[in-house]
């Protein structure tokens, strides 16, 4: 597909554990992500993928295990219990599971949110204005319009994001967290409540954060059909472990994949 | 399309209805009120005195009382069930009307003309009525930092404000420093104590931080009541001068019209100085912290900065504000920094529209005057000083003027492409 090079990894992960009080709600993950990789995280409610994602982000500080993000040309660098926002500095974003934008703010507002850690007027630029400040802002500005631009999303500029429809706020997000230039994108349940024409624009867009702005991305998606078709490698969680990881094609034939999801019971899917 | 006869035979069981329970309400009240209103001892006499004529007052006021409030919400309902679509002439309308220029230009005009004009015109009196409105302009537009942006309940802020002041009054004491030196001294000091509060406090939101700040509220005014080497205690400290023109000796009504335009342009300052910060990258940080903290770290904003910003620069204006109220009374005592204060200028910001500046400038003007001009009214002062702030809060709870948002044209953008 693309032309990058796409065997160096950007996120690897190794042995994560992560208990809270006495529930072990991750237990020695290893996942990894090569560059310009789409990679899915898959598994049945409750198997602790949203978990991954805040212990990678540093909402939650993990109780062991290592995670390596490597920011391509930049040097690996360990990132267990690091602040949030300076591992979004670093090149990592994402989206939540329940959409979580800032509702009284417009579509274009919460976009140039996303451009706060690339900009860095202070409190005297703020107040005196002065000319470095106004073109600083202005990029931003600029910048974040043509993300919606891109996306889609040029008509709602102005709307209050709390407002909108719930798929163009699930855009919105990633339109977001795009803004912060990330070379590594987390995507939590991204066609969540999306229907069909919905999920297949959605499709493309990711296809074309891979192809365009190479950005490589890890997803979290219940929708199978959506996953088997982006994803070029798949990781399956069950209780906090991996239980499996290949391609589709080998994900969608492992029986220990079906009885996850299916149940012991069930021989045949 | 429902024919007219329909619709008014669908609004009489409303009325009906509505006059029913206006006139409960109105039985209520006899009710309650009977023993109070109806029955008064004589004592020496020893008599009982039977007034029915206050029971027929109390009845009659509160029937049309409770049907002009029914009528009042069912009108306000109405506007709120159209939402979606068209609202009524106000809400959106008004506020259309208030950022119309052809509208604001000459309104702004008329009001600096009688701004300026307002001291020459009045008593020493009023122009000191007016300063300390216009000193509690500054102090709601510091707090809507820290509330209406950052969404920081801080119940504590008169702390800052006390700091300010004492700070004047007692480098004034003891190195003798004059007004202009201390007032950027007193807009440091304030913003240290901000950090000072916010460090303790970063891990705290919502009812957690409200109970904190309050706290610190109260220890600031204990430590200056009772710590008396270094704030003299209850009895304060007095004779703190005036703000001094070039050592020229003016009369008092004189100074205080100096003091009047000094704190116009303070608060012309504030005003700049918090709409520039709340349109820039900073103000939207504080904006983002307020909506969704997780989020908004995630997207890449300090939350420990951001929050620490938020209390320094809120409580600076407190610094200045308490400098100018000790240069204006010339006497300070703790008793002047109590929590009352504190809910007084939270109540302007809530009044006035969270983040709204124009909003807070006029529910400072309402909030501080009103007392003042309903002393005619003596007793029932408080009563309906408090009757107004549940109407306003009940009719608009968004505050007075709520914030429109910064819309972005982007045409040339476009035609770019």
């Amino acid at each position: 597909m693309s032309g990058n090079p796409r065997n160096d990894l950007i996120l690897d992960v190794k042995k994560l554990c992560m208990d809270f009080g006495g529930v072990r709600a991750l237990s020695d993950l290893d996942l990894d992500v090569r560059t310009g990789e789409i990679v899915a995280l898959i598994g049945p409610n409750g198997a602790g993928k949203t978990t991954f994602f805040d212990c990678v982000t540093g909402i939650d500080a993990p109780t062991s295990g290592d995670i390596f993000f490597i920011p391509p040309g930049k040097a690996r660098r360990r990132i267990n219990g690091l602040k949030p926002n300076l591992v979004t500095c670093l090149g990592m974003a994402r989206t939540f599971q329940n959409i979580r934008l800032f509702p009284a703010m417009t579509a274009l507002e919460n976009v140039m949110i996303g451009r706060h850690c690339r900009s860095s007027a202070g409190i005297p630029g703020a107040i005196f204005r002065g000319k470095k400040t106004r073109k600083e802002e202005e990029s931003i500005v600029i910048h974040s319009y043509r993300l919606l631009e891109r996306f889609g999303l040029a008509k709602y500029t102005n709307e209050l994001a709390g407002s909108l429809p719930y798929g163009v706020q699930r855009r919105i997000e990633i339109a977001r967290a795009v803004a912060t230039d990330p070379c590594l994108l987390l995507l939590d349940e991204p066609a969540a409540g999306m229907n069909l024409q919905e999920t297949k624009e959605l499709v493309e867009l990711i296809r074309r954060l891979r192809d365009e702005d190479h950005i490589s991305i890890l997803l979290i998606e219940h929708d199978m059909k959506l996953v088997m078709n982006l994803s070029e490698r798949i990781f399956v969680v069950e209780y906090g472990r991996r239980i499996a990881e290949g391609n589709p094609r080998e994900i969608r034939v492992s029986p220990l994949v079906i009885r996850a999801y299916l149940g012991e019971d069930v021989e045949d899917a | 399309m429902i024919p007219l006869t329909l619709m008014e035979q669908a609004k009489k069981p409303l009325m009906t209805a509505a006059i029913k329970k206006a006139f409960l309400t109105a039985l209520c009240f006899m009710l309650l009120t009977f023993p109070l209103l109806v029955i008064r001892v004589n004592t020496t006499e020893n008599i009982i005195e039977w007034r029915w004529k206050s029971l027929l007052y109390m009845g009659m006021g509160s029937f049309f009382l409770s049907l002009l409030w029914r009528y009042l919400m069912e009108r306000r309902e109405a506007g709120g069930a159209v939402t979606g679509k068209q609202r009524p002439s106000h809400g959106p309308g008004m506020e259309k009307v208030l950022h119309d220029p052809r509208f604001t230009r000459p309104a702004l005009l008329f009001v600096a003309c009688f701004a300026l004009v307002f001291p020459f015109l009045f008593s020493t009196y009023e122009v000191n009525i007016m300063i300390s409105a216009l000193t509690y302009v500054v102090l709601g537009l510091g707090l809507n930092i820290v509330v209406g942006l950052a969404g920081l309940l801080d119940l504590g802020y008169v702390a800052f404000y006390a700091v300010g002041a004492y700070g004047y009054a007692l480098l004034n004491y003891h190195f003798g420093l004059g007004f202009w030196t201390v007032l950027p001294i007193g807009a440091v000091l304030g913003a240290t104590f901000g950090i000072l509060l916010g460090f303790p406090v970063l891990r705290l939101r919502g009812d957690y931080l409200a109970i904190v700040t309050l706290g610190f509220g109260e220890i600031v005014r204990l430590i200056l009541e009772n710590w008396n080497e270094l704030s003299f205690g209850p009895s304060g400290i007095a004779n703190i001068p005036r703000p001094g023109f070039f050592g020229m000796v003016m009369d008092l009504r004189s100074v205080t019209i100096y003091l009047y335009f000094i704190v116009i342009a303070m608060c012309l300052f504030t005003m700049l100085v918090v709409s520039r910060l709340r349109d820039s990258r900073i103000g939207r940080a504080w904006i983002a912290l307020r909506e969704d903290e997780v989020a908004c770290q995630a997207m890449g904003i300090d939350k420990t900065k951001t929050k620490l910003r938020a209390f320094a620069l809120g409580a600076t204006w407190a610094g200045m504000g308490g400098v100018i109220f000790a240069a204006r009374t010339t006497f300070i005592n703790p008793a002047s920094f109590t929590f009352m204060e504190s809910a007084m200028i939270l109540a302007i910001v809530v009044m006035g529209g969270m983040g709204s500046i124009w909003g807070v400038v006029l529910a400072a003007f309402i909030l501080i005057l009103l007392p003042e001009y309903l002393r005619a009214f003596s007793e029932y002062r408080m009563l309906l000083f408090g009757a107004t702030m549940v109407v306003a809060m009940v009719f608009r709870p968004q505050g007075l003027i709520s914030k429109v948002h910064r819309t972005y044209e982007f045409k040339g953008l476009e035609k770019q492409r």
